[in-house]
């Protein structure tokens, strides 16, 4: 079972596909889960802490505005344990913790240069396009067995 | 360590969210549920909430989808009717992929050829605009 960092990170589609198949999809809300679930809570509501854009600064320079660092200590750690990734086009509606242009620069630039497999896609628009979608995923997730 | 999934149904499912809950509610299992528009969320421990999901798979497998969520169910931080209405953040992602999901379906389905595609028209280069223009001009 390999981890697959799937982007964009937020992705039902693809964390699905990953998972279905036997492999671990590495996805934001995992690590968001961490922050809102533990029991120690030490900055309600949300526990963001002055560890976070700590972990930030590992990816992005303190000049950097801060929102790119404060996904950036959502995602990096993420990016660093992936042992593959999927990676889709921008379909151009990616919100929330995905919504940051600069962010996904960054976030595909991390991981093209980690030296993992990669599977560059574009999200379907019709049925004969779906199934390619698919069997490359499943072709790709195979390989990695 | 408790965790929280998303169940969609593709819109094409025979399964509704309320068959899912339904499911839930007549399993053994000890989870919380949550029906929503797309589907129902689960909340429960990891191990149970893992075998759950395979059940619910099961139901259909090509048109149930699942996704992790970091909040758990009604959350206060998260629901919608805490925050004064309007779609907690999130659904807009979940919505977007939401109109893919049917085709998604569709191919998982299917076990026939893999077809083959056109390739996609590429954008005029600059190189040759600029040759089309010498070309009108002269």
């Amino acid at each position: 079972m390999a981890k697959v960092i799937v982007y964009p990170p937020t992705s039902t589609i693809l964390s699905d596909l990953v998972a279905r198949m036997g492999h671990k999809a590495l996805v934001v809300p995992e690590a968001v889960r961490k922050l809102v679930t533990e029991s120690k809570i030490d900055s309600p509501p949300l526990n963001m802490t002055p560890e976070e854009p700590k972990k930030g600064l590992r990816y992005a320079a303190v000049d950097v505005p801060s929102g790119v660092r404060g996904r950036m200590s959502l995602i990096g750690p993420i990016i660093e344990e992936a042992e593959a990734a999927i990676i889709v086009e921008d379909p151009g509606w990616l919100t929330g913790c995905a919504g940051c242009s600069r962010t996904n620069e960054l976030v595909r630039l991390l991981i093209r240069t980690k030296g993992i497999p990669i599977l560059d896609l574009a999200y379907p628009s019709d049925d004969a396009e779906a199934k390619v979608f698919v069997h490359k995923i499943r072709s790709f997730l195979e390989g990695l067995n | 360590m408790l965790v929280t999934k998303y169940v969609i149904t593709s819109s094409e499912s025979n399964i509704l969210p309320s068959d899912i809950a339904m499911k839930i509610y007549g399993s053994k299992y000890d989870v919380t549920v949550k029906e929503t528009c797309m589907g129902v969320t689960i909340n429960g421990e990891e191990e149970v909430i893992d075998e759950l999901v395979k059940e619910i798979r099961a139901l259909d497998p090509a048109g149930i989808f699942i996704k992790d969520r970091g909040f758990p169910p009604g959350d206060p931080r998260r629901c919608r009717g805490r925050r004064g209405g309007g779609a907690r953040p999130g659904f807009y992602m979940i919505e977007s992929e939401s109109k893919i999901l049917p085709m998604i379906s569709r191919a998982l389905a299917s076990e026939g050829e893999i077809p083959a595609l056109a390739e996609k028209k590429k954008p005029l280069s600059p190189s040759r605009l600029q040759e089309i223009i010498k070309e009108d001009l002269s």
